[in-house]
């Protein structure tokens, strides 16, 4: 269909009146401009909010006990209560979906007083009492030595892992923090790791400002008995937490002795929820975005037409001539076709390449700034593109359509006798 | 070459209807140049178009060389005006933005010739018409003489049967009318059937046979003693 000697009728063609061509290519270029642009930044968005859930496993519920809000079994309203560590064993064996069910307990906190003295330095840390696998949940980048593990658990050692800011707060530069000892609430853990939030662009100022110690470690020195502040549930990948968290909530409240409607009395965060919530916002932006573009697109493509049915009219009689000289309609046809795919797709590759190189200048200014809030990384991929080139080939189609069918609705002998 | 029998043709106009030719009948020897005269109005040029596929009659029979041109579809009907036919208008008709060479070569690229031989093909009825020089020249550059003269080159570039020429000096001068029908009368004496419209006396004694229209039928049809354009110029 494109063969050379075509290639040069449509070049000649659209060359006849180059500023006018450009004109109307430009009503194409923009309108993939903005759509690869408008893409782009709602990706910037979801990058810089997605972000924000750190590398935290996004199938996971945060649980937590708050007080009762209807008597049962002749236990009182109001009662507090507290999740016990065998809770933990009755979710994993009742629940399989489960992968991980972390008990987690905490020292600090927001705004917290100095809780932590090495020598003479103070700080006030978050202090976590975890068991190995909370790091499959929230993943960690030891930077040296390592995590907490399950000798440190049955054995209740004294140790701890401590983030990156707290060795800023409390080390000199360059002096190794392992094997050193931290006092936390006037008790003398060995540091045997220290990890740095493993994403870089999420909130890594708390991140890194926490210590973690053995569970077991923690309830001993801190008097927490089996109790367990809350609970970290990561499910399955093929199983939605978001359906298994009625069975846990039912389960423990049989556990913990609250009665089956009280849904006051657990308190819970489920990320997968919120996670989801937010993909659905982007995937709604997303579509937007392609809507308006498309839209923005759809004007520059009517311009094509215009312009090309305008060429029509101009060109009547040179169609008159070309056929009196031997073009068949479908060739006249597929010339004007062809004109108007060629002008939409190459002003479209120019407009795509121009939003490439818009979006390049913005992600070096995104790297020479730092990190913004709520966005990062603006980007369209390899999909977008070809999406984009294939709405293109349709629009230039579809613009070419009403000209095309025009230029060979006349006889010959009338496009002859126009002047 | 050509047979035409019997053959109308009116246009709708509105309410009315307007009954240009009215029982035609004509045939054309391999060979002839004719001139096909008369006033305007008189229904010249609607024969010619008739004769060119350009339009269709509406009653009546035409056989070019032969073939029945009879609901034609477009498709075959731009073969036979590409294989058969080469048209030559008042005003010239080259696509403006295209070369002396490349306006020549048109039907053959309708005909899928190769660009080599296209080229080949083109250049040698450029040099037929005395413009091999100019082939880069883009009509712009080009005096009426020479548009007309390189619409006749195009005309011939596909080697048809048959030339219609649609008042091919009208929009030249006297002088370079003589020169543009001494051309065509060489090609006539090469052999090709050759049909010119025109209202000019002289123009059409520089033809074998006279054919007038008046009122949408013949009125005369007559030989006349061919009179050479050449010999014309030089009085």
């Amino acid at each position: 269909m494109f063969k050379r000697d075509r290639w040069i009728e449509i070049l000649e063609a659209l060359n006849a009146n180059r500023f006018r061509t450009i004109l109307t290519a430009f009503g194409v270029f923009w309108g993939i401009f903005i759509l690869v642009l408008l893409l782009a930044l709602t990706n910037g968005l979801r990058n810089g909010v997605q972000a924000d859930f750190g590398d935290f496993a996004t199938n996971s519920i945060f649980m937590w006990s708050q007080g009762t809000s209807m008597p049962y079994k002749g236990l009182p309203k109001g009662r507090r209560f507290n999740f016990k560590l065998s809770d933990v064993e009755r979710l994993k064996q009742e629940l399989p979906e489960l992968k991980h069910v972390s008990p987690r307990n905490q020292l600090g906190g927001f705004r917290g007083s100095n809780n932590v003295v090495r020598k003479e330095k103070t700080g006030a840390f978050d202090i976590y009492g975890d068991y190995p696998e909370f790091i499959e949940q929230q993943p960690l980048d030891i930077m040296k030595g390592r995590f907490l593990n399950y000798g440190d658990i049955n054995e209740k050692r004294k140790v701890a892992v401590i983030g990156r800011d707290v060795i800023r707060a409390l080390y000199d530069t360059n002096e190794d923090a392992i094997g050193s000892y931290l006092k936390i609430n006037g008790i003398n853990f060995l540091v045997v790791g220290s990890f740095k939030p493993s994403n870089t662009t999420g909130d890594d100022e708390e991140n890194a400002n926490m210590i973690f110690i053995p569970f077991t470690t923690f309830s001993q020195a801190f008097n927490r008995a089996d109790n367990v502040g809350w609970m970290a549930i990561t499910a399955h990948d093929n199983v939605s937490i978001t359906d298994v968290k009625p069975r846990i909530m039912t389960l423990m409240r049989e556990l913990r002795r609250v009665h089956p409607d009280d849904a006051r009395a657990i308190g819970h965060f489920d990320l997968a929820e919120a996670f989801g919530r937010i993909n659905g916002l982007f995937t709604i932006l997303t579509v937007v975005g392609y809507f308006v573009g498309a839209l923005v697109l759809m004007s520059g493509a009517i311009g094509i037409s215009n312009i090309m049915l305008i060429v029509v009219k101009e060109r009547t009689k040179e169609i008159g001539v070309r056929r009196a000289l031997g073009a068949t309609p479908r060739e006249v046809r597929s010339q004007i076709l062809q004109e108007s795919l060629v002008l939409t797709i190459i002003s479209g590759m120019v407009g795509i390449a121009f939003a490439a190189g818009v979006i390049w200048v913005l992600n070096a200014i995104l790297d020479q700034v730092g990190p913004v809030e709520n966005f990062a990384n603006p980007s369209v991929n390899i999909g977008v593109i070809i999406i984009a080139l294939s709405i293109l080939v349709i629009s230039g189609l579809l613009a070419g359509l009403i000209p095309a069918t025009r230029a060979t609705q006349m006889k010959p002998v009338d496009a002859l006798r126009i002047d | 070459m050509i047979q035409i029998k019997d053959l109308h043709k009116s246009y709708h106009m509105g309410s009315g209807s307007l009954h240009v030719l009215k029982g035609i009948n004509f045939e054309a020897q391999e060979g002839e140049m004719v001139a096909i005269m008369g006033s305007s109005g008189s229904g010249k040029s609607t024969l010619l178009n008739i004769l060119g596929i350009l339009d269709e009659a509406d009653q009546g029979s035409y056989f070019l060389d032969n073939v029945p041109i009879k609901d034609l579809n477009e498709k075959i009907a731009a073969k036979y005006r590409n294989e058969f036919l080469g048209f030559v208008f008042q005003s010239f008709n080259l696509i403006n933005y295209k070369s002396a060479l490349d306006n020549v070569s048109m039907p053959l690229y309708y005909q899928g010739v190769k660009r080599k031989l296209r080229t080949e093909k083109a250049m040698h009825y450029l040099d037929k018409v005395g413009l091999a020089d100019w082939a880069t020249h883009l009509p712009s550059e080009l005096s009426g003489g020479q548009k007309q003269r390189v619409a006749i080159a195009r005309a011939l570039a596909s080697n048809p049967k048959v030339l219609l020429a649609d008042e091919p000096t009208g929009a030249l001068d006297t002088t370079t009318s003589y020169e543009v029908m001494e051309l065509i009368q060489g090609i006539n004496d090469e052999g090709k059937t050759i049909l010119v419209v025109t209202h000019e006396e002289d123009i059409a004694h520089m033809c074998k046979r006279i054919v007038n229209l008046k009122d949408g039928i013949i009125i005369s049809d007559t030989i006349v003693q061919q009179v050479s354009a050449k010999q014309q110029a030089n009085v």
